[in-house]
């Protein structure tokens, strides 16, 4: 049968007859990586440009327009050692980039204007109070209003837009006391430039939008990153399909590119893409990602299978249903919908803040004109003073004092193998006080083990891991990878749904069921796990048993012990059987567990810790998890979670260990008090410094060493989230 | 005091030129990946090409 693959549905043109692709890679870190991937794909002819994008994980390609397969590139990074994804941009990310970089270019032209306006306030400043004439000074006012004034126009867009849009919906947000301090604040300065004043505003206001544009691109920066961070994890889940396009060939395409009605072919050890039917063949299918159930389960002719599902012995030709047919799924998705609802209505601690100090601020300057006017000043000097209250209360510090911290601690959480998927997840983590485990795959790894190597002679499980890198199955794969084997034995021949056998040194050697390699005796005679899947190996006449099954992650036990030392709850909702779960909550000492559990059950029970008031950190990562995931106060998966659930979840985890669940809470429990201290510290100054703004005696020279001065003092209060402990015990 | 009708101007086209090339880095780029920019400059340089050995 011949297979090609597809990845027209990637490439798109370039400039002048190149072709463009981009490729998520797994697995680059380092100057070397870079490197070796930049040369290797350079080197093969005709290729324009190969860049890795570090930050991102991509590599960028370019070739000349019909000379080169995609698939070469990835066959290639295959060789180097990397796997490689072709990679589609969503246009929420290409969103969220433009609107980055227009950040940034705002915060370029506020950073040149603020720094040009104090180079004319300061001999104004030290003017007033020499020999400045008062012509000098005015010349010096209207050059600042000529820099402040455009640039106060263009870099101000993004504050001026947001408030236009809250004020015609009739809300109010952050944006609304920050448009009309600036704008106050530059046109009172214009006025009494013209009336030849001793004081202008022009550095304070441009100064103000300069460290809020600093809060506001590094809030965009993050969600940038967690955006591009779910973009490649959309791409490494490898979501293609072979689909039969003639009787006997075969295309590798895209999922996006398969169509309700299409028929595709599963192999042994492939994962399903897609929801469908099968409508030939006969095999076991593994559905643990969607159910959680360990136990295979037998598919043939009329059998529905849903994407997440591993194909396990046989071959499966299966025809695609549309999504919605699909029962399991719809109702996982209903779910999740519902789920989802409940979540937007968190409140980020950013909003609360701005919530209460708009009306505040407002209030309070209006009372000082008002009082000013009372106590028999004028006009003018009450106004003035009025508009320094703003000036001074604008939330420079306010603005910085959450994002900054979450930028450090989102960087510090990825070098502990935690990557964010969601902007908030920082605040809801940080409150978490019950976790719930999902065990297949959470608390195991999602890979299989050989649990009794250790009975087998070295040199005979060497073999066998020879002979298992000719099957595709799930098991051998397990046996070859604990084996360490590296060169296949050539004359292998797998028998479907039964096993591997091959020839060498005139001893045949089998790998498979037992009844294929005839041990069924050793099977009853030795006592094994009930859980564990049970292969045999022949080596002439020799038979020996070896059993594969999940197990816990490494560092699982140590993990449990320090949630517990944290004092948080911690329990074990699977959908698996009840014997699996009940070993698994034993060897982890995990007193609360439920075996067989429903998606339904699953968010029954989140909603009943819910309504206790507990705030519940849920760890799952297959299909059936996904809508208590987003039931959740706040959720976790394993990289190697089910689609939805990874889309689903709040945090995705790298790695075999389970500590960045324990490293994440840690540092976001910091990060959380940062951020209530960044506030604190925020108010701290206000506190100190409307009175002063009050009684009228504030002039530039004070707001601007004011504005500064807080800001770069929550600035160094939040680099302290950097320093997250990689310790969990 | 005239000093100040070519140094004002001078400052602001110094400011300027800043902001420009601010502007077209930006453009060019050179924000895009600033992971990698860190550990391209201190990469190794392609190794020199082996000369073939004459006897």
């Amino acid at each position: 049968m011949q297979v090609t693959r597809d990845f027209s549905h990637y490439v798109r043109d370039a400039d002048e007859g190149l072709r463009h692709i981009d490729l998520a890679v797994e697995g680059v870190h380092c100057a070397g990586c870079m490197a070796k991937i930049e040369r290797g794909l350079s080197a093969i002819p005709d290729v324009t440009l190969a860049r890795v994008n570090l930050t991102d994980r991509r590599v960028a390609l370019e070739w000349k327009a019909g000379t080169l397969d995609p698939g070469r590139f990835i066959d290639r990074l295959e060789e180097l050692g990397y796997k490689a994804y072709p990679f589609e941009t969503e246009s929420a990310e290409v969103a969220e980039v433009a609107a980055s970089r227009f950040l940034l270019r705002c915060l370029g032209v506020a950073a040149f204007a603020t720094m040009n306006v104090m180079m004319l306030s300061i001999p104004v400043w030290s003017g007033n109070v020499s020999d400045m004439l008062p012509e000098q000074r005015d010349f010096f006012h209207w050059l600042s209003a000529l820099i402040a004034l455009p640039a106060a126009a263009y870099a101000g867009q993004p504050f001026f837009r947001s408030a236009w849009r809250a004020l015609s919906a009739k809300t109010t947000n952050m944006d609304v006391p920050i448009s009309i301090g600036v704008i106050l604040a530059l046109g009172m300065s214009v006025v009494e430039t013209i009336h030849h004043a001793e004081h202008a505003y022009f550095d304070a206001a441009i100064m103000l939008l300069t460290f809020l544009l600093v809060g506001r691109f590094l809030d965009q920066n993050m969600r940038r990153r967690t955006r591009a961070v779910a973009g490649n994890l959309a791409a490494l889940k490898a979501e293609t399909a072979a689909k039969l396009i003639g009787p006997d060939e075969i295309s590798q395409v895209p999922v996006a590119a398969i169509n309700p009605g299409d028929i595709v072919l599963l192999r042994p050890g492939e994962r399903c893409a897609v929801d469908g039917t099968v409508i030939e063949g006969r095999s076991e299918i593994d559905q643990s990602l969607i159910t959680g159930e360990t136990l295979y389960v037998t598919a043939e002719q009329g059998t529905a299978v849903y994407a997440g599902s591993m194909n396990i012995s046989g071959s499966l030709r299966v025809r695609v249903s549309a999504a919605s047919e699909a029962t399991l799924l719809a109702e996982i998705t209903r779910l999740l919908d519902n789920a989802l609802q409940a979540r937007s209505r968190y409140m980020r601690l950013a909003d609360r803040a701005s919530r209460l100090y708009a009306p505040v601020v407002h209030a309070t300057a209006l009372l000082t004109i008002l009082g000013w006017v009372v106590a028999g000043a004028s006009w003018h000097d009450a106004i003035v003073t009025g508009v320094a209250v703003l000036i001074i209360t604008c939330p420079c510090a306010l603005g910085l004092a959450i994002p900054t911290v979450q930028t450090v601690a989102s960087g510090a959480m990825f070098k502990a193998g935690v990557l964010l998927n969601a902007g908030d997840a920082i605040e809801r983590l940080a409150e978490a006080d019950h976790v719930i485990f999902d065990k297949t795959g959470t608390l195991t790894l999602p890979d299989l083990q050989v649990m009794n190597a250790a009975n087998i002679p070295a040199d005979v499980f060497e073999l066998a891991g020879r002979l298992a890198l000719s099957s595709h199955h799930p098991v051998a794969a397990a046996v070859a990878q604990a084996a360490g084997a590296k060169s296949p034995i050539l004359s292998a021949v797998e028998e479907a749904g039964q096993g591997v056998r091959a020839t060498v040194d005139g001893l045949e050697l089998r790998l498979g069921r037992p009844s294929f390699c005839g041990a069924e005796a050793l099977v009853g005679s030795a006592a094994l796990d009930p859980e564990a899947s049970v292969v045999a190996f022949s080596k002439g006449s020799d038979r020996f048993i070896l059993s594969v099954r999940q197990g816990l992650r490494p560092d699982a036990k140590a993990v449990i012990a320090a949630l517990k030392a944290r004092d948080i709850g911690i329990e074990i909702l699977s959908g698996d059987r009840e014997p699996a779960v009940k070993a698994a909550a034993q060897a982890l000492d995990i007193p609360e567990w439920r075996a067989g559990v429903t998606p339904a059950d699953k968010i029954a029970r989140v909603e009943e810790l819910k309504r206790r008031g507990t705030k519940v950190l849920m760890v799952g990562d297959g299909m059936n998890d996904a809508p208590s995931l987003a039931a959740a106060h706040v959720s976790m998966s394993p990289i190697s979670a089910a689609h939805l659930s990874q889309a689903t979840a709040d945090l995705v985890f790298l790695g075999r260990p389970l500590a960045p669940v324990v490293s994440a809470i840690d540092a976001s429990r910091k990060a959380l008090h940062l951020m209530r201290q960044n506030l604190w510290l925020a108010i701290g100054y206000n506190v100190l410094a409307v009175p002063v703004a009050i009684s009228g005696v504030v002039t530039p020279l004070i707001a601007a060493a004011a504005m500064s001065g807080s800001s770069i003092l929550v600035m160094l209060n939040s680099l302290r989230a950097r320093s997250a402990s990689r310790e969990i015990v | 005091m005239e000093i100040l009708v070519i140094l004002v101007p001078l400052a602001l086209m110094l400011g300027g030129a800043g902001l420009v090339a601010f502007l077209w880095s930006l453009r060019s780029g050179q924000y895009d990946d600033l992971d990698g920019a860190a550990w391209r400059a201190i990469a190794d340089d392609e190794p020199p090409q082996e000369a073939p050995l004459k006897r």
